[in-house]
């Protein structure tokens, strides 16, 4: 197979998948930014002591976590339309992947935050620390430590989900293979490049991952 | 005109559940075998031949690092390059068991490793071999803390595999899509297809949650 393997054409390409590789990045960050909005916005909502609010957020969450991003991507690709709301397919692709990775996001969230024994926050208030000084120095810090793995872990999912928008033809890394197997019907060259280029970003995030392990969490005073 | 979408959806009913009867025989097949291959290679993983550990670790991240979409188009396009001719079916299926297989992998291996070392030694001592040991004192306690990640682990299988419809595998996806030409109401067709997913992995995604809070430390009575 190796022997068949054709450079060239990858080469050839390769101006293709450096447009396609940093399409891929930006529309992964864009949607990550928004999803860790989003994510923090939801998870205050289910912490909030509105019942409302916690519903609304609840049902967002829940029906997100339930169905595939897919499906997701398809009912506002196909729907959006359908109720006179043209958009360009970047913007809708963005959007599905900001509101799916946005409630996994407040899970992440909300489980740090949860993980914070109330001894500490009661500590605060008995300090004389108001609201934002218990944040800002008691709750987060420990909060981010705890939260930092799991959410660089869903920055590598989310970059991978951005694969499924070459389904609604945006370029991207994907898209790329998908268009060399059709103009030259080189399936291996095209996919194989396409996921050499994924594991690179999987393995920055990774590294980043270990790194931020050692350096950034913040470990209960020894 | 809605009503009458409506009526054509309801019409085309039977054709969904056609679809959903696939999603559920690629999905389950795949979980199967997934589960097998990835108690199989976790043990594996979780053992003392460093070989296996180092080869088995590489496999996990690639997998991991690359999308799913991306693995299903190598395995469907690539293979017949190197003389194997697959339908969609069996690609679909063989590339849900790999990726499953990975994750689940990994699952079981840290399962395996959480349980204390004491208790290997003990049984090594009480004269146990080490297929006894893994089947009578290691094996139970590891499932406590792998059954709950391994019932998420289905969820986001099921979830996966409505990928599988870019490859034409006629699941519930591929019947949404494909109705969503005849009938132009994408929020419908598609909620419709959300909630047919949503009522699998809905009690799914409670099951995990339940078992996680039975079988936790803090929760157990000796």
């Amino acid at each position: 197979m190796l022997e068949a393997f054709n450079f060239r054409v990858i080469l050839e390409y390769m101006p293709l998948y450096m447009q396609c590789f940093l399409a891929t990045l930006w529309l992964s960050a864009l949607s990550l930014v928004g999803a860790i909005v989003v994510g923090i916005i939801a998870c205050s909502m289910r912490l909030s002591q509105s019942r409302v609010l916690s519903r609304i957020a609840g049902i967002y969450i829940e029906s997100i976590r339930s169905t595939p991003l897919l499906v997701q991507l398809y009912f506002f690709y196909f729907g959006l339309p359908s109720m006179g709301i043209m958009l360009p397919e970047w913007v809708t692709g963005v959007f599905a992947l900001t509101l799916n990775s946005g409630a996994y996001y407040a899970e992440i969230i909300r489980a740090g935050i949860q993980a914070i024994a109330y001894g500490q926050i009661e500590a605060g208030i008995a300090s004389g620390l108001n609201y934002f000084q218990r944040m800002r120095y008691i709750i987060l810090p420990q909060a981010l430590g705890m939260t930092i793995r799991p959410m660089l872990g869903q920055a590598i999912v989310l970059v991978k989900d951005s694969s499924l928008l070459s389904l609604i033809s945006i370029m991207e890394l994907t898209r790329a293979g998908q268009l060399l197997t059709s103009d030259r019907f080189m399936p291996a060259e095209g996919f194989l490049t396409t996921a050499a280029f994924y594991l690179l970003i999987y393995y920055l995030l990774k590294t980043f991952s270990s790194w931020s392990e050692k350096r950034l969490i913040f470990r209960e005073a020894q | 005109m809605w009503s009458f979408y409506f009526h054509e959806l309801v019409n085309s009913l039977p054709f969904f559940l056609k679809g959903l009867w696939m999603t559920v025989a690629v999905a389950g097949l795949g979980l199967i075998a997934a589960t097998i291959i990835g108690f199989i290679l976790g043990i594996m993983r979780a053992g003392r031949n460093k070989i296996l550990r180092f080869l088995i670790g590489g496999w996990v991240d690639v997998i991991r690092g690359t999308p799913f979409l991306v693995q299903v188009f190598i395995i469907f396009f690539i293979l017949p390059g190197v003389g194997i001719e697959l339908e969609a079916f069996p690609a679909a299926v063989i590339a849900l068991s790999n990726m499953g297989a990975s994750f689940i992998c990994e699952i079981v291996a840290s399962g395996i490793l959480a349980v204390p070392k004491g208790q290997r030694e003990a049984a090594t001592s009480s004269g146990l071999s080490g297929f006894q040991q893994m089947r009578y004192i290691i094996m139970p306690q590891a499932m406590r803390s792998i059954l709950p990640p391994l019932v998420g682990q289905y969820v986001l299988i099921i979830k996966d595999s409505s990928v599988v419809s870019a490859i034409g595998v006629v699941d519930v996806t591929r019947v949404g899509w494909l109705t969503v030409q005849r009938i132009p109401e994408g929020l419908m067709v598609f909620g419709l297809v959300g909630i047919l997913y949503f009522a699998i992995c809905y009690p799914l995604i409670n099951l995990s949650n339940y078992m996680e809070r039975r079988m936790s430390v803090e929760n157990t009575r000796l």
